[in-house]
């Protein structure tokens, strides 16, 4: 990195009152969960297990000969917490993701993270709501609120149906949409072509003063979320986008020890094809999922890209005090 | 075969796309929800200009384009070719009508240009920001005339025509900027 050269680069990237509105947002969050009987926790950052998920990609580091992974996302944690009895939970914790940098990503960053017992997806997507409009999104331009389903947004911005469409279809639509992809012959998942559609043509048209929630995801994108039986099948996932940027990913949580393990073993497969290291699924997630996790939705959100949101940041490098150039 | 991996992508970086150079004007890292990741780039063809949009899947390689910038003293024109020399080892290139493209009109003699080369080729010549050229033809000028509205055309040494006040006459050297073809002042010596 350039930091040698930039004599400057020793300085914060983020302004005095950006990291006093970081610090309020902390505040207001934690009043929040603190006024609901949240209960806040701290879990690890360094673990043995990690994420099997395809494309997270995690920090591994050594603790003698033992392999350890920085968390991407303090979930797995957080469930063994739920499965032992802790009620509504919430954490504030860092999270890392190798390879991902960009204008709204760091690879270190901020997630806020909370889980509500016998809530499901669609009381959990009302949850964040009202944390949005608590922490006073709305007063930074953002007003409308939206619902709709991902088979919706699809058929609204791309005359796709994401559940049945074949991935020729796919690739014709993305084509005839505009979307140049190099060595196209080589994006072999229905899903890789669902997502390049959807970073390219649907979240760019997304309401620029709108917090939208989309719901119900192909079974094929469940990740941890409960898939509802019936044609098609959905998996019970939702996304937040404020002004076309997506903000939290939420799930009506997968109890299933069997299931979740079966999907787990399918991404170390799939893994393995591409060459990725084969993370093991975590035995002590499986073990609390069989002892019992109680009915619950959960939701993680990108701290830094409220910040974005809230006060207007065009990087997320202007609302962390040393993002990664400067790290 | 030098290359350049996603993660390295950033603006100005330069590289080989259907075997024409090309300059990064713009890279987005995009990865939705749990999905695979993108880079959204914007390219600019170095030989015309054009720009184009690209995508790619985070982590792939690209072949990098051996693209150097130089400073160099333009020489000469022979009537096919325009020959530059660099300024410090005196060796001589002669770029084609299809590297030097509109900048012909800017070309004078001695000015200092900043020329591409791909694989020590020259591919295209950006001239001075501001030059000095001497008008070779214009209306005769209307004396006293200082409002600057209006104007006339006027022929410059280069066959260059820009717009200059009423009250600049033939012989007379002026000021043009390059970027906009425009004209800005007398020259001062």
């Amino acid at each position: 990195m350039p930091a040698d050269k930039d004599t400057a680069a020793w300085q914060p990237g983020a302004s005095l009152q950006m990291l006093q509105r970081r610090a309020q947002l902390l505040t207001d969050i934690r009043q929040f969960f603190s006024e609901r009987q949240f209960l806040e926790v701290e879990t690890p950052v360094l673990a043995h297990s990690t994420s099997t998920e395809v494309h997270m990609h995690s920090f591994a580091t050594y603790h003698g000969a033992q392999q350890l992974f920085l968390q991407t996302s303090p979930e797995f944690h957080m469930k063994r917490l739920l499965a032992a009895g802790c009620g509504p939970v919430y954490q504030v914790s860092r999270v890392f993701r190798r390879d991902e940098r960009g204008r709204h990503h760091n690879p270190e960053f901020t997630m806020l993270e909370w889980y509500q017992p016998g809530f499901d997806h669609h009381q959990l997507m009302d949850q964040v709501q009202e944390l949005l409009l608590s922490i006073g999104l709305d007063e930074a331009g953002f007003s409308k609120f939206r619902r709709v389903s991902y088979a919706e947004l699809f058929a609204q911005y791309t005359g796709i149906d994401p559940h049945r469409d074949d991935i020729e279809v796919l690739r014709e639509r993305a084509t005839a949409l505009g979307i140049q992809l190099e060595h196209a012959d080589q994006l072999q998942d229905r899903d890789d072509w669902l997502n390049l559609i959807l970073s390219h043509q649907v979240e760019p048209q997304l309401d620029a003063q709108e917090i939208c929630f989309v719901y119900d995801y192909p079974a094929s994108q469940a990740s941890l979320a409960r898939v509802r039986p019936g044609q098609p099948e959905v998996a019970e996932r939702f996304e937040v986008y404020v002004g076309g940027i997506e903000l939290a990913n939420g799930f009506h949580e997968l109890a299933d020890a069997h299931e979740q393990r079966r999907r787990m073993q399918r991404d170390q497969q799939q893994r393995q094809q591409l060459g990725l290291d084969a993370h093991t699924p975590d035995p002590l997630l499986l073990a609390a999922l069989e002892a019992g996790l109680p009915d619950c939705a959960g939701v993680a959100l990108g701290l830094e890209r409220v910040l974005m949101a809230l006060t207007g940041a065009q990087t997320i490098d202007e609302v962390m005090a040393f993002s990664f150039t400067r790290a | 075969m030098a290359t350049y991996n996603t993660s390295e992508f950033r603006s100005g970086l330069k590289l080989m796309i259907d075997g024409e150079p090309c300059a990064i004007v713009e890279n987005e890292f995009v990865k939705p929800g749990k999905g695979q990741a993108f880079n959204r780039v914007k390219l600019r063809y170095l030989k015309t200009g054009r720009v184009i949009d690209r995508t790619y899947k985070s982590g792939e390689s690209v072949e990098a384009a051996d693209v150097m910038e130089t400073e160099m003293q333009y020489l000469y024109n022979d009537g096919t070719h325009w020959h530059f020399m660099d300024p410090e080892s005196y060796e001589q290139l002669s770029a084609d009508e299809a590297a030097v493209g509109d900048s012909h009109k800017w070309l004078k003699e001695q000015d200092t240009c900043l020329v591409t080369l791909w694989n020590g080729e020259p591919i295209s010549i950006v001239p001075p920001n501001f030059v000095n050229l001497t008008i070779t033809e214009t209306d005769p000028g209307v004396r006293g005339d200082t409002s600057g509205g209006g104007g006339k055309p006027a022929t410059l040494e280069t066959g260059a025509v820009v717009r200059v006040p009423l009250f600049i006459d033939e012989g007379e050297v002026i000021r043009v900027d390059t970027r906009t073809g425009e004209y800005v002042s007398r020259a001062k010596d």
